[in-house]
């Protein structure tokens, strides 16, 4: 931080945990409100369905379908999320997941492929669909929106053609089945548990010895302790709770895994960072010797393939593929989720956490209105009005900080 | 003010190029030397924007010859340019809104880990060199954290320039940075200027404000529809016979 300021409108930042607070106030006024109204809004959601299902919205057994609900449309909500932090759109990642469960499913049933390599060939793919998308959408300059707009209606043909007359397949194979019906109880999930807040911990204090090693400005050590106590706090909850049913699902472990991972991806590499600089300014990050095209191509490839994840592990859960896999509100609740949580539809902002808080706002809104039995019509008009309530907030805070600069 | 000596670091000698049926430079000379600030200026579509675009290398030139610290180089491409020493800031400033100062002044060129075979960014070597850079050139950023959407013009130009000179670059062309700024902020790129200069690079300024140019210039190169009128020393030529030599109502030298 220069110290040589003159300027009385630049507000002074105060070291220690005063600062901080201060400083974080002071990015809320200016609307720089980052994921907080999702998370009072997600305990907002809570209170109401707790309330109003007399306590069942809270039940482990809920709470453990809740989450392997959320597993699938999670993970492909990842994938959406690099997406849009360049700026890009992509409509196939719901057709996508139901076309490589139903190759992966076909393989394996019809063909007798193992479990694992069908999976592997289901998934690779994806990796193949998206390298397609994001080959035509450089080469011949066409907006994404277009190239998948083509590919949703394209690869639903793919699926029913892959799926033949059968039309449905069921899964029997102990390998696929058991990637959304293994659960851990006891030193297995405590031990997840503990890996989880021993990164967020360690990670927090690595940092903070590594800056000030250098001379540079770094959050007190309260703030960096009471991140990871809270982080600690609710896995500790969510693993008690979820263990008094079947226990930690394995989809969910895959899940937080792929977001870590992800997280990390994003904002600690290069790749991360030139994803950003495209999603900024495209024409910067050029000038700037980024292979811009190779980047846009490399999301479209990760997109479709954790679309093609999110499918198997949907497929998983369902023991089948129909003709309707990923069709309906996949798609929209993937895009959903990832804005949700506070991804810009414009590029360059967001982060990988978004998909999972958004999820989980999606997931317990879908959740909860099962549990009081709403009709689909009015759980679709309600999704709706959230999705448009959590972007128009968003919007407001984002002209606030705009014409406050 | 410096004056400059011995072999200039870019010199360019009748350099042509045509656009169609527009011949945009005919017969054009441009040097710069070490530790020196030369200005490029003339009317609308006297040439200066291709000029700089063929040092840059973005419109290879269609004859010509250039040196590069005496020796005879070829332009072809904007890797060519930057090959060689030349950093260019457009108008523009080519910066990510999104990203803060490090981010930007890193961007392309992030430096990784020692253990960085996975390409993990070293944030704190880069924040380092962030701060030090600016602090040097005397810029006035309050949190390299910041993202450049919440900086001023001037704040957005000094960190555009100081990307520029990050990576050693002899020569550093400046196209038009003080057109949108307000007077305390044209006062700070041109000190950025001078500051740039007293390092030793070669900086070329154009401008269309007359008043920067005999600020920061030591020598002030013409051109005049696609033609070179002539170079002079900034503290000899006159504001008035400057005009003149822009408009064409006299004549510049003939050889120099």
């Amino acid at each position: 931080m220069s110290t040589m300021l003159n300027d009385p409108r630049l507000v002074a930042e105060q070291p220690g945990l005063r600062g901080v607070i201060a400083q974080y106030r002071r990015r809320i006024a200016q609307g720089d409100v980052g994921q907080l109204p999702v998370v009072v809004g997600l305990l907002l959601i809570w209170g109401i369905f707790y309330l109003a299902s007399d306590g069942t919205f809270f039940v482990p057994q809920n709470l453990v379908n809740l989450s392997l609900q959320m597993a699938a449309v999670g993970t492909i909500a990842v994938g959406v999320v690099f997406v849009l932090l360049l700026g890009e759109i992509n409509l196939t990642v719901g057709v996508v997941s139901g076309l490589c469960s139903g190759l992966m499913a076909v393989l394996n049933v019809k063909l007798g492929v193992p479990g694992p390599i069908a999976v592997l060939a289901g998934v690779g793919a994806g990796l193949l669909i998206g390298v397609l998308h994001g080959l035509w959408i450089t080469r011949f300059r066409i907006p994404s929106f277009v190239v998948t707009l083509a590919g949703l209606i394209g690869w639903q043909g793919a699926l029913l053609f892959v799926l033949g007359n059968t039309g449905t397949v069921n899964l029997r194979d102990d390998f696929i089945t058991g990637l959304a019906g293994t659960f851990f109880k006891g030193p297995v999930a405590w031990m997840f548990g503990t890996l989880f807040v021993v990164y967020v911990a360690g990670n927090g204090v690595l940092a903070r010895r590594r800056r000030l090693a250098a001379g540079l400005t770094a959050d007190p050590s309260a703030v960096v302790l009471v991140r990871a106590a809270i982080v600690a706090l609710f896995v500790i909850a969510a693993l008690y709770v979820l263990q008094l049913d079947r226990g930690l699902p394995l989809s969910v472990v895959f899940l937080v895994g792929l977001i870590v991972v992800m997280d990390y991806v994003v904002r600690r590499t290069r790749f991360g960072r030139m994803v950003f600089a495209v999603g900024g300014n495209a024409e910067a990050a050029r000038r700037a010797g980024i292979p811009v095209a190779r980047v846009r191509i490399a999301v479209f490839a990760i997109a479709s393939t954790l679309a093609a994840w999110g499918g198997v592990m949907a497929s998983s859960r369902l023991l089948a593929v129909n003709q309707s896999a990923g069709s309906g509100d996949v798609l929209l609740n993937a895009i959903a989720s990832a804005v949700i949580g506070g991804t810009s539809l414009f590029g360059g902002r967001g982060t990988v956490w978004a998909a999972l808080l958004g999820i989980l706002v999606i997931q317990s809104i879908s959740n909860g209105m099962d549990l009081l039995s709403f009709e689909p019509a009015v759980k679709q008009m309600i999704t709706g009005s959230v999705l448009l309530a959590a972007v128009t907030i968003d919007a407001i805070a984002r002209r606030g900080r705009e014409a406050g600069r | 003010m410096t004056v400059a000596q011995g072999t200039p670091l870019l010199e360019m000698q009748g350099i042509s190029k045509r656009f169609g049926a527009v011949q945009a430079l005919t017969d054009v000379r441009f040097d710069v030397c070490a530790r020196e600030v030369v200005a490029l200026v003339g009317d609308n579509g006297a040439g200066k924007s291709t000029l700089i675009k063929a040092i840059a290398g973005i419109y290879p030139i269609d004859e010509g010859t250039i040196r590069w610290e005496g020796r005879e180089v070829t332009i072809h491409t904007p890797n060519d340019s930057v090959a060689l020493g030349i950093a260019t800031v457009y108008q523009d400033l080519a910066l990510c809104d999104n990203l803060d100062v490090v981010a930007n002044l890193y961007l392309g060129r992030e430096s990784a880990n020692p253990a960085g075979a996975l390409g993990v960014l070293d944030e704190v070597a880069m924040e380092q060199r962030s701060i030090e850079v600016l602090r040097r050139l005397s810029v006035k950023i309050p949190n390299v954290r910041t993202a450049i959407a919440s900086l001023s013009g001037g704040q957005r130009q000094s960190v555009a320039v100081a990307r520029s000179v990050l990576w050693d670059n002899k020569v550093v062309l400046l196209d038009e940075p003080t057109a949108a700024l307000g007077v305390a902020q044209t006062h700070e790129v041109l000190e950025l200027v001078r500051r740039l200069r007293d390092e030793g690079h070669g900086v070329v300024l154009i401008s269309h404000n007359l008043a920067d140019v005999f600020e920061v210039a030591d020598r002030i190169t013409v051109l005049r529809l696609g033609r070179y009128v002539g170079t002079y020393d900034a503290r000899t030529v006159g504001r008035e016979q400057l005009v003149a030599l822009m408009t064409g109502a006299v004549p510049g030298e003939v050889a120099r």
